[in-house]
């Protein structure tokens, strides 16, 4: 017994809907960074299950793109907020708001 | 072996590599500098040899057309429609005298110069500019093109400003740079016009191809051509009306006068006006005006030199003066005449520049001569060597400039000119009295030196040229000494034949002129050397004062200019200032700046610095995106 991927679809949208929000209200720079993670997460699980449904392999290997890439980005991001919070001891992101005019 | 065309070439790179070489690494040459500037001018001069002689050694004629001559293609330059400009050169018989003068007197002023100018700071400028000088007269003189030849022209007039204003921190200085610059300008753009019209006439603007359309040419093209190329020529050869320049341009170092007037420079107009010789043969109109401008110059520049007490303004006025001769020698048709003075004078003028340029050096710069007396005694060789300058250019037998002053007058009333032929005489008579004016004040009497003066007399390196020059001032004349051999004969294959009255006039003819060259020198005796000379002269003065105030005043011309030209630009660029550059310009520049900052005190409240902020938006813009794209695809 298969489980149909309208719920897959749902479960995507959801995760990605709460990263949206995630994003949008948190202040500290890593939990941010966890709901862009959720977002990415989200996507995959849509390529993965519309690869799925067409029965073809493409969208699992866009799949490990994404995988890298978002591997990358955790490296360099987490590098800068690592250094900006030892700097200024904080990772709250409305604090870092000095390069506005 | 290069060829003779080749030779031309490196005749001209000589004194330009070297002028390169100085500019960018001259300061480490330190003294130095002037022996390299003085020996890339030297070769130039053995190469101009060495092309003579190979010149001399072709046959003169041959089938009609003159074999004595080379060009050569050196580079591809301008390529527009059915005109074709390149950086030709062409040797021939006129060229390869002018470039002889040339590197020959510029050699001797560039030895000269190592002593003089040993002390300057800026020595190695001194001789980037000297050699840039001279490369450029050569260019001039060698170009196939008149483009070409202009861009020769217009490196004169650059290397003139540059020199005359050498000593800058000196206002006077930079004012005559500015002037000589400015003035010069108003005569190339006659010349550029001149060019223009030339261009239009005969479709190209190679020396060749204009004098052989000469022949087809309307009297009134060539007239307009002619008058425009001479206007041109009043200004660097410094004629009415635009001579005002030359008297100022004594601010620079001595040597740059003799080699402006000697050399390089002033000769121009004289060269040019022969090179294109067969256009102003077309037109008797602009040979009228050539021939009356030249001799009313002379007349009118011997008449301020008479007045003035500055030795070095007074040489200035009498090179005006005698380029005035050379152009009246043109305005009769005798060309070669005219490029034999041209010839001599280069010789004793850049002998009595140097020789003046001694005295300033013995005497701690001092120009004015009523300072000065009897330095024959104290400067033996500066003396005995300005003495044949100074016999020369009275014209007296057999110093050189009794020869080509005499072939001047004898081609005047040769071609019934009777009344330029007067005005030459009486112009004869005054360039003899001045001249011994000075020299009689300057050399002869009791010596008098300024008393914070030690005077010595010229070092070796300036002695040198100053007897070199003596001697060619001595014998230069024989040059053109009627045989088989004379520069007038060589010439002829591009200048033509000149025409000498037959019979016992020339012989009357120059019997006339040394006796009024010698009551010339008589009258200065008189007046300046015999006792008594003071009231004599006083006396004389008072029978026309207003004549004497207004030749000391130099006739008001540089006041009539101020009031007509200079007053009205300065005023008119005063109100171009204040009007466009401050109303216009200014405050639109302000206003611009202005709107930009209001722009951005508005707009920057849009940076708020919090990174929700851009997220929100970059969320507004997706679904924005989105939705439009999930329109089109459902309808």
């Amino acid at each position: 017994m298969s489980i149909p991927p309208g719920y897959y679809l749902a479960l995507a949208g959801l995760m990605f809907t709460i990263g949206v929000i995630g994003v949008l209200v948190r202040r500290n720079a890593i939990v941010i960074f966890m709901f862009v993670e959720l977002m990415l997460n989200a996507v995959n699980l849509i390529l993965v299950t519309f690869a799925r449904m067409r029965g073809a392999l493409d969208g699992q290997v866009v799949v490990f793109f994404v995988l890298v890439v978002a591997a990358a980005e955790v490296v360099v991001g987490l590098a800068i907020i690592l250094m900006i919070s030892r700097r200024r001891g904080t990772a709250n992101v409305d604090d870092i708001s000095l390069l506005r005019w | 072996m290069p060829d003779l065309a080749q030779l031309g070439l490196y005749i001209f790179l000589l004194p330009l590599m070297g002028a390169v070489l100085l500019l960018f690494v001259g300061r480490r040459l330190d003294q130095f500098a002037g022996v390299l500037a003085s020996s890339a001018v030297g070769l130039s001069f053995l190469l101009a040899l060495m092309g003579w002689t190979r010149l001399l050694g072709q046959p003169a004629h041959g089938e009609g057309e003159n074999l004595r001559s080379a060009s050569i293609r050196v580079l591809d330059w301008i390529h527009v429609g059915r005109f074709d400009f390149g950086f030709d050169l062409l040797v021939d018989q006129l060229s390869i005298v002018m470039v002889l003068v040339v590197t020959g007197v510029g050699t001797l002023i560039h030895v000269y110069s190592i002593a003089y100018m040993a002390k300057d700071p800026r020595y190695h400028r001194y001789f980037a500019y000297l050699n840039l000088f001279v490369a450029s007269m050569l260019l001039l003189v060698l170009a196939d093109n008149l483009l070409l030849l202009y861009v020769g022209w217009e490196g004169v007039g650059l290397c003139s400003y540059l020199l005359i204003g050498f000593w800058f921190e000196k206002r006077p200085a930079h004012n005559a740079a500015k002037k000589a610059f400015i003035v010069n300008r108003i005569g190339d753009f006659a010349f550029l016009l001149g060019i223009f019209v030339l261009a239009g006439a005969v479709g190209s603007l190679t020396v060749g191809e204009i004098n052989e359309a000469a022949g087809a040419m309307t009297a009134g093209i060539a007239t307009i051509a002619g008058l425009l190329l001479f206007a041109g020529a009043t200004g660097k050869s410094a004629q009415i009306p635009l001579y005002v320049w030359l008297p100022d341009a004594m601010e620079g170092p001595t040597p740059v006068s003799a080699l402006i007037h000697a050399a390089t420079m002033v000769t121009a107009g004289v060269y040019v006006v022969a090179r294109f010789s067969p256009v102003f043969d077309q037109s008797e109109g602009a040979l009228a005006v050539i021939g009356w401008i030249g001799a009313l110059t002379a007349l009118w520049a011997a008449l301020m030199a008479a007045f003035e007490y500055d030795i070095k303004r007074v040489l200035a006025y009498s090179t005006i003066s005698q380029l005035g001769y050379m152009f009246l020698a043109h305005g009769v048709g005798a060309y070669s005449v005219g490029i034999f003075h041209l010839v001599t004078h280069a010789f004793f003028k850049a002998l009595m520049f140097l020789g003046a340029g001694a005295v300033m050096h013995a005497l701690a710069g001092e120009v004015d001569m009523r300072r000065m007396g009897g330095l024959r005694k104290v400067l033996p060789v500066t003396g005995t060597t300005f003495a044949a300058g100074w016999l020369a250019i009275c014209g007296l037998i057999p110093f050189s400039g009794f020869f080509s002053k005499d072939a001047i007058l004898a081609s005047a009333w040769a071609n019934g000119d009777y009344a330029l032929w007067t005005i030459g005489v009486a112009t004869a008579f005054l360039t003899a009295y001045y001249m011994s004016r000075l020299y009689f004040r300057v050399f002869e009497g009791d010596p008098v030196v300024p008393d914070d003066a030690h005077p010595h007399d010229a070092p070796p390196a300036m002695a040198g040229p100053l007897i070199a020059l003596a001697g060619a001032a001595v014998i230069g004349g024989l040059i053109n000494l009627p045989g088989a051999l004379t520069l007038e004969h060589f010439l002829e294959p591009v200048l033509g034949e000149s025409h000498v009255p037959a019979g016992l006039t020339p012989w009357v003819l120059a019997g006339v002129a040394l006796l009024v060259a010698a009551g010339g020198i008589l009258v200065a005796r008189s007046l300046y050397l015999l006792p008594g000379g003071e009231q004599r002269r006083a006396r004389l003065y008072s029978i026309a004062p207003v004549l004497v105030e207004a030749a000391r005043a130099k006739f008001y011309v540089d006041d009539i200019y101020g009031a007509l030209v200079v007053r009205p630009a300065k005023a008119l660029a005063r109100a171009i200032t204040d009007f466009f550059d401050v109303r216009v310009v200014d405050r639109g520049i302000t206003g611009l700046g202005r709107v930009v900052a209001g722009a951005s005190e508005v707009l920057r409240g849009l940076q708020t610095g919090y990174v929700r902020n851009y997220a929100l938006a970059f969320l507004f813009g997706v679904v924005l995106l989105f939705s439009f794209v999930a329109v089109r695809v459902v309808t």
